[in-house]
């Protein structure tokens, strides 16, 4: 067919190995001796306003003609002092303030928050919970790996697998949408539950996206992992070895890419992952080719995981039926006295917590995202609400990443770490 | 955990069910050191240098330790092989307010031995300062800067201690402490001033300038030199 032929002339070289796949090298570089051009530095300015640094990230680059001698990331341009504002609010006002940091995996956020409050006041939520937040926390995953996906892509030229993946994401947002009402503001989870059960007919348009993705995820298999443009860019970039990858703070696709076998999900188990049948992709050059080959497998490994998920969903109550954390039916709240009580209890009070901290560490869509809560006896606000961002500390790895390399691959390490400026600025 | 809601009368002799009551009793023993294999090392190898410990959140162990020999303990526990904490996850601070002393709170984790441990030190109101981990962890560069920003807190020895997410020149103090209030210290109409007086230079750091290539001549000087007519370049 015309279509191969045209793949194959362009896959065909010294380098691919038996089975097509791309050889694992860069492509050979030019043998023309450099010209002397003087010794002086220049410093370039990128961002904060630039589509390749994926938010309002800013850097300063010392550059020795395309050469990257130094970067120096500037953030805090989306500060918003999420935090302070955490202060200020009860248990559960805070969960809007949640999805608005990795607008990219809003749900995940929400169900680390309210699980690290939940584990501070000794709440143990139900079995459908337990189920419903893991398929909401995959089917997130595979939202924010997308994402990830379609613009470092772009990044790298290609176009189409952009298309392709913003096309999946756009039927993730309807699932949103039909769930809680938003799309990207998803605020779905209460302490103690979910601010609603799963609709009719949700689990039937999750069953047809997940019958439907692994297709889509193919075709962009088939368009990038093998082409030699996309290897040349991403083969050999922006390597971290795994003792230093950890040292640094790397988390996530990021480290298991330098293959560090860590993942909250298999190491801290929550939620019963443990009893859950999944692999974690584990690289070996801690390149951003790596990084992107652990990705594309971490979505596969996800619609595994949302497809037992959704056979083992138990039926009844979503909400733990203590009074004095979930709210009453609005019926109940409108006829019975003693849930009314209630009712005006919680609104106008709020949860009382006991006195304590507690760091719950997740798998998020970037890495180990990590929900520090402090309280004192009773509170009903936290003392101090920390959030471990992982892109926060992703993106301090840059300055050593970068180093040496060039100032497009400048651009592929930024996108190939998959950060997202929400919830480093905070 | 929820006692059956009584109704009716029954329920008027009792009262509605006190909303003051934690849920659940979660948090507050101090544990047997003897769970975790770290505290109880701890607690033989730097006796005097942990002032307590407890169990947080049903299953999480913290230590307080001596802020003076916190950089001591810390290296002992990330290169004891039997410890080997290589993960520093998190640098934060906690301000409980009224004039109560700040902690600083790391989150470690091992990932050869898969257990996890947060260790606390605690900083008097006039003696924010502690010694920086940043030289055990590179992960801590960040977070420990964060955590100056946000608190005042200095780190001894940090590499590159700026403020991070607050402007550089950011002069209205730490923005997390319990004394500074939410909305800022000045009016917003005060804030938008000040912001609209920046200098776009501030914008670099010094030493990013440094490197900079010297700024271009004007057109119209160009055409100057370019008669002879102006000063010879030098």
């Amino acid at each position: 067919m015309a279509t191969r032929t045209v793949e194959l002339s362009v896959g065909q070289s010294r380098e691919m190995g038996a089975e097509g796949r791309g050889a694992r090298s860069p492509i050979a570089p030019f043998d023309i001796p450099e010209p002397e051009f003087g010794t002086e530095h220049m410093l370039i300015n990128i961002g904060p306003q630039h589509p390749a640094t994926h938010g309002v990230l800013r850097l300063v680059c010392e550059l020795d003609g395309e050469t990257v001698k130094k970067v120096v990331p500037h953030i805090g341009y989306l500060h918003s002092s999420f935090e302070k504002l955490g202060e200020y609010r009860t248990w559960n006002q805070i969960v809007p303030l949640t999805d608005r940091m990795d607008y990219l995996a809003p749900l995940i956020y929400n169900c680390a928050y309210v699980m690290s409050v939940e584990k501070l006041m000794g709440i143990e939520v139900t079995e459908r919970c337990k189920v419903v937040r893991v398929m909401l926390m995959e089917l997130d995953r595979i939202f924010g790996h997308l994402l990830w996906l379609g613009t470092t892509a772009i990044d790298v030229g290609a176009f189409t697998p952009f298309l392709y993946a913003f096309q999946e994401r756009e039927r993730i947002y309807k699932l949103h949408e039909s769930l809680t009402g938003a799309r990207i503001t998803t605020s779905a989870t209460r302490v103690g539950g979910m601010m609603a059960d799963l609709p009719e007919g949700w689990l039937d348009s999750l069953l047809a996206f997940l019958d439907t993705f692994p297709k889509t995820l193919g075709e962009i298999h088939h368009l990038l992992t093998a082409n030699q443009i996309h290897i040349g860019r991403t083969q050999g970039v922006g390597v971290i070895g795994a003792a230093d990858a950890i040292n640094y703070g790397f988390t996530g696709p990021n480290l298991r890419a330098a293959g560090v076998d860590y993942d909250v999900r298999k190491d801290r188990p929550y939620y019963d992952y443990e009893t859950y049948d999944f692999e974690v992709p584990v690289g070996e050059h801690g390149d951003c080719y790596d990084r992107y080959l652990c990705r594309m497998e971490e979505m596969e490994q996800s619609v595994s995981l949302l497809r037992q998920a959704m056979a083992r969903l138990p039926g009844g109550p979503i909400n733990v039926s203590d009074t004095r954390i979930s709210l009453p039916s609005k019926t109940d709240a409108m006829s019975d006295m003693e849930s009314m009580i209630h009712h005006f209890k919680l609104i106008t009070e709020g949860i009382p917590a006991p006195e304590g901290d507690c760091y719950m560490a997740i798998e998020a869509s970037k890495g180990e995202l990590g929900m520090y809560v402090v309280a004192e006896e009773g509170d009903t606000k936290p003392v101090r609400w920390r959030v471990r961002p992982p892109s926060f500390v992703n993106l301090s790895v840059i300055p050593k990443l970068a180093e040496g390399h060039l100032v497009s691959d400048l651009i592929m390490i930024n996108a190939s770490l998959d950060i997202v400026l929400g919830e480093i600025d905070r | 955990m929820a006692d059956k809601t009584k109704s009716g009368l029954d329920a008027v002799d009792e009262g509605p069910i006190s909303s003051e009551a934690p849920p659940a009793s979660a948090t507050g023993s101090s544990g047997d050191p003897n769970q975790h294999a770290s505290v109880a090392a701890l607690l033989a190898t730097f006796g005097s240098a942990v002032h307590r410990h407890r169990i947080a959140a049903g299953d999480q162990f913290v230590v307080w330790i001596d802020a003076a020999r916190s950089h001591e303990v810390l290296t002992w526990l990330k290169n004891d092989p039997a410890h080997a904490y290589d993960m520093m996850s998190d640098v934060t601070a906690v301000d409980y307010g009224s004039g109560r002393p700040l902690e600083v709170v790391y989150q470690m984790f091992s990932t050869t031995h898969k257990r996890e441990l947060r260790i606390r030190c605690t900083l008097p109101l006039d003696g924010l300062e502690i010694d920086s981990v940043c030289d055990l962890w590179k992960s801590a560069n960040w977070v420990e800067r964060e955590v100056f920003d946000m608190f005042g807190i200095s780190f001894r020895g940090h590499p590159d201690l700026r403020r991070i997410l607050m402007p550089d020149d950011y002069a209205e103090g730490h923005p997390l402490r319990k004394d500074f209030p939410l909305r800022g210290r000045f009016s917003r109409a005060e804030q938008t001033r000040r912001a609209l007086a920046q200098d776009v230079e501030r914008f670099y750091l010094a030493e990013d300038l440094t490197h900079g290539m010297p700024q271009e001549v004007a057109p119209a000087q160009a055409a100057m030199l370019a008669d002879g007519s102006g000063k010879e370049d030098s």
